[in-house]
């Protein structure tokens, strides 16, 4: 209960932080902390435009994009405090369900018709694709190492045994963010604030989307971030109390997002064909941790 | 045994009916024929599954000797998923064969061949005997054939199912020569006669009496590389049978496989691991070339390839289970391979139905001239998108169930690993997961260029929606589809039957809801429940928040250009564009490029077209070079009719005197010795 009540508290904030770190960073004076919330405020009181070539698909597709994630946020815990639901594979059902919203954000970039949403809709198809064995890896290693199959038990009983437990995390930490950044299409990989539709991969899919269709692939996006921010999160603050648990866990939120502001600042987006190498070399930062794994549990003897 | 006469006598008589009744007539005693027939062993299978196992002795002939026939819970599991796509096929083709009225002969061999396959079908799942089986699997094999080539006014089609029947020979060949090797050491062609034998055996004379079986069977079921004949078949059979081969008879190669890994004792874990690498590797290849594929049938085809590969997956997983003593992982495998058997049958025999209707409507499966069908076929649309999401593995249907227990079963052997079997599990672990990706750009390609955008072409313009008797056997595979979603725990119970003849000692007390995995799903269920929810929930929500709002509609954003038609969509080939640049290494694509050197150019056109690079090895090069030495004899084959005959009376002179030389020099040789 605590994981979903803090990940819908600090999406608030999320993106908010990294347009105010990349304001600051540019010298502007930039928006405040909360305009994103107001943006989806605005969008959902609006009225929609539909192209007419589209269909039923895109007209129910941000609302199971959207759903998707609320259901991936309800098995990531808290720590030592279960989500909402806890089972074993549970980390199997997240990636599936969010493959779901993928799946349908992806045909409906092309219900459109449009070429460069299908161009959007391509490479987001083939990105999230190389993403996925990554993840899967990186959480098999964990589970490995603690000898338990669901987000929950992983998290808290990881740092029971030794500290080089935090140093496995950090790794962790590092292929989630990228992940993250790929699933949100953010900086290295996709430029949402570019003006080519030809550069663009998420923002281009969403270019027929309107009103409160608009306004929710927006929330998706703002819960997305604050639910990998906690699965991050997870990685550190296992064995602690609440009293510990709760700041650490919004300073790593806030930490995130500044450092998604800074990437997005001093970084250029990868070119388009080098993306794949990018996320495929993700997997083999996610097989070191999976050696590292092997190591402490001295296998290699 | 009385079961057995009165299938064979509706058998028997259907097919004299058949032969009488005109094309409606013919149709339509098929169709009953099956569904009675599709009944009654549907009866005694759920009799076996509930603990009465069927079984009876034929007194046989002199030729077979007694033929025990034996249906226990792994035949029954078989044998009602082969009568329920058998029973839907029927039914859609029956409509869609109304097209074909006019073809009355052919009509009636196909007809008659239908009713064979099922026959042979659920012959080959009861039936312990490896002569009458052989028997079974070679009238199955040539009943197939017919029902490939009904259209056979196409060469390619004819050609097609030549490719298919001498791939099945090929398997016949192996599973022979396990058969007749076990019964030259036994005198017995009883299936209980392999047990025996390999309980006294090494466990290597095991293993290769098992890889004999087992590649037999994987050209049945297309395992990569024994999968080149299935990509042709597909396509050129007529929709229906696409669904059923699809869907029913490769897995009767599965049924192979788990029946003889009942039988053969030996080292399961190596062969585990032989069955893992190859079903990886299976699922991998077959959905890489899937994705390229711009014929829809084709494609699909190329699927159910990648999906032989993910149940042949849990298979190797339950083996290795076994091998290890690791419990939950071999059940786990198992039920994760059997459901999912049943699941690829269900959705993989919708699709290719849609994939029907969609030939039927538009004349063409070419997924490039095709589009926007959504709006003029919406019912065989949502059905084609429920059976892909399926496909895929995505929730909340059931392909995730089953992939789900074969995660559960990797996950499992965790536990009990060592540094070798970790490097496997990793393997396996990033195959699935890679296939599953892959699946999806594969099938939001085919979804979106087939249905959604504009037509492409006159034809997909004006197609119109099938009628409803053709969509009710879609709409009967669908809703079992989302009953196994949604009661998964029914489905397992009875998979606990099947499951259980491979736990040794067999577990009176398994209950499956004991397995963690199991546990899960029940959870699952309720989250599926939820999403639903959640879904309705915000769809009233902006029905609600946007009452008195304008909802307009506007052409697609083109950029700021407003004459963009549809020949400026994305299309397939675009959409694969950037994977089959990095899969470059392993497809074979070739590219007819064009070269403008004009001033100005004509109408040009560009093609690509995929091929399977382990078919240009293993089965062109072979053939090359068979043709190149078989050609040294072609001075013999003159088209003169007397040297025909000729060769005729040589060859029963050669027979009627061989064996008298022979025993001449045989009788001289002892002479000799004598001397």
């Amino acid at each position: 209960m605590l994981s979903i009540i803090l990940i819908l508290f600090t999406s608030f904030f999320f993106t908010g932080i990294i347009l105010r770190t990349k304001s600051i960073t540019s010298g502007r004076k930039g928006p405040g902390i909360l305009q994103p919330v107001s943006d989806v405020k605005r969008l959902f009181r609006k009225g929609s435009v539909y192209s007419e070539t589209t269909s039923i698909i895109f007209r129910i597709a941000p609302v199971i994009g959207f759903s998707s994630v609320l259901m991936a946020c309800l098995v990531v815990p808290f720590g030592s405090y279960k989500g909402i639901v806890s089972f074993d594979g549970d980390f199997i059902f997240f990636a599936y369900i969010l493959a779901l919203g993928k799946f349908f954000s992806i045909i409906s970039a092309m219900d459109t018709g449009s070429s460069f949403e299908g161009m959007g809709a391509s490479r987001e198809a083939l990105y999230s694709m190389f993403a996925e064995p990554a993840f899967f890896i990186l959480i098999g290693s964990f589970a490995l190492l603690t000898g338990k199959t669901s987000f929950y038990e992983i998290f808290s009983s990881l740092h029971l045994g030794s500290s080089i437990t935090y140093m496995l995390g950090g790794m962790a930490a590092f292929v989630l963010i990228m992940i993250a950044m790929i699933e949100n299409s953010r900086m290295p990989v996709d430029d949402p604030k570019t003006h080519l539709e030809l550069t663009m991969i998420h923002e281009v899919m969403i270019l027929d989307n309107s009103g409160f269709d608009l306004g929710l692939i927006l929330t998706a996006g703002y819960l997305k971030f604050a639910m990998y921010g906690a699965i991050i999160a997870d990685f550190f603050i296992g064995g602690l109390s609440l009293v510990w648990a709760v700041p650490l866990f919004l300073f790593i939120q806030f930490l995130f997002a500044v450092m998604v502001g800074l990437i997005e600042s001093f970084m250029a987006r990868f070119r388009m064909n080098h993306n794949p190498q990018f996320i495929l070399a993700l997997s083999s930062v996610s097989f070191l941790i999976f050696l590292g794994v092997l190591l402490v549990l001295e296998k290699f003897v | 045994m009385a079961l057995i006469n009165i299938i064979l006598i509706i058998l028997l008589s259907a097919v004299i009916a058949i032969l009488s009744a005109n094309t409606t007539g013919k149709g339509i005693i098929t169709l009953s024929a099956v569904i009675v027939i599709g009944f009654i062993s549907s009866f005694v299978a759920i009799q076996a599954l509930t603990g009465t196992s069927y079984e009876v002795t034929f007194t046989g002939t002199v030729i077979f000797g007694k033929v025990p026939v034996s249906i226990d819970a792994l035949s029954a599991w078989f044998i009602l998923l082969i009568n329920f796509t058998l029973i839907t096929g029927a039914l859609y083709g029956f409509n869609y064969m109304k097209r074909y009225a006019e073809r009355r002969s052919e009509i009636t061999l196909h007809c008659i061949a239908f009713l064979f396959v099922q026959f042979s079908l659920l012959g080959i799942c009861s039936v312990q005997n490896g002569f009458v089986f052989l028997l079974l699997w070679e009238l199955m094999a040539i009943s197939n054939f017919i029902l490939v080539i009904f259209n056979h006014n196409k060469p390619d089609n004819i050609k097609a199912g030549i490719n298919y029947i001498v791939q099945s020979h090929i398997s016949i060949v192996f599973i022979m020569l396990g058969f007749i090797y076990v019964a030259f050491k036994t005198g017995n062609y009883n299936f209980e006669a392999i047990a025996d034998f390999s309980g006294h055996q090494s466990t290597l004379a095991g293993t290769v009496l098992f890889l004999c079986f087992f590649i037999g069977f994987a050209i049945k079921a297309g395992f990569v590389p024994f999968h080149t004949w299935l990509p042709y078949a597909h396509p050129a059979a007529p929709s229906h049978v696409s669904g059923i081969m699809s869907g029913v008879v490769i897995k009767i190669g599965i049924y192979g496989i788990l029946r003889m890994l009942l039988l053969i004792k030996t080292d399961y874990t190596t062969i585990g691991y032989i069955i893992l690498f190859v079903s990886v590797f299976t699922g991998i290849y077959g959905v890489m070339l899937a994705t390229v594929q711009h014929d829809l049938k084709r494609l699909l085809a190329y699927h159910s390839i990648e999906n032989i590969g993910i149940i042949g997956m849990g298979i190797g997983i339950g083996c290795i289970g076994l091998g290890s003593a690791n419990k939950w992982m071999a059940i786990l495998g198992f039920s994760g391979a059997m459901l999912h058997t049943l699941n690829h049958s269900l959705f993989k025999s919708l699709l290719f139905f849609s994939a029907g209707n969609i030939l039927q409507a538009a004349q063409t499966v070419n997924i490039e001239r095709l589009g926007g069908i959504i709006k003029k076929m919406p019912k065989t649309s949502i059905l084609f998108l429920i059976s892909a999401i399926a496909i895929c593995g995505l929730p909340p249907l059931n392909g995730f169930i089953s992939e789900f227990l074969i995660f559960g079963g990797i996950y499992n052997w965790l536990y009990s690993a060592s540094l070798l079997s970790l490097m496997a599990i990793i393997f396996s672990l990033v195959g699935l997961v890679l296939i599953g990706g892959l699946a999806m750009l594969c099938f939001t390609k085919a979804f979106s260029i087939v249905f959604l955008g504009n037509p492409r072409s006159v034809m997909a313009d004006e197609v119109i929606e099938t009628g409803f008797w053709q969509l009710f056997p879609m709409y009967l595979t669908a809703s079992l589809m989302i009953l196994i979603a949604l009661f998964p725990a029914l489905f397992l119970n009875v998979l606990q039957g099947p499951v259980n003849l491979y736990i040794n000692p067999v577990d009176f007390n398994l209950n499956f809801i004991e397995v963690a995995s199991v546990k899960s799903l029940q959870i699952i269920n309720r989250l599926f429940a939820v999403f639903i929810l959640f879904v309705l929930g915000v769809v009233a929500l902006r029905k609600i928040l946007s009452r008195n709002k304008i909802i307009s509609s506007a052409p697609t954003w083109g950029c700021g250009y407003g004459a963009a038609d549809s020949k400026l969509q994305y299309t397939a080939n675009s959409f694969v564009r950037s994977y089959s640049k990095l899969a470059k290494p392993v497809l074979d694509i070739e590219k007819t490029d064009i070269v403008v050197d004009e001033v100005f150019p004509g109408v040009k056109h560009y093609g690509t077209d995929p091929y399977d690079k382990i078919e240009r090895i293993f089965i062109d090069k072979p053939v090359k070079l068979l043709n190149r030495i078989t050609e040294l004899f072609l001075f013999l084959q003159n088209g003169q009719l007397q040297r025909y005959i000729l060769y005729g009376i040589i060859f029963i002179t050669a027979v009627i005197c061989l064996p008298l030389i022979a025993e001449k020099i045989l009788t001289i040789l002892k002479f000799l010795n004598n001397l």
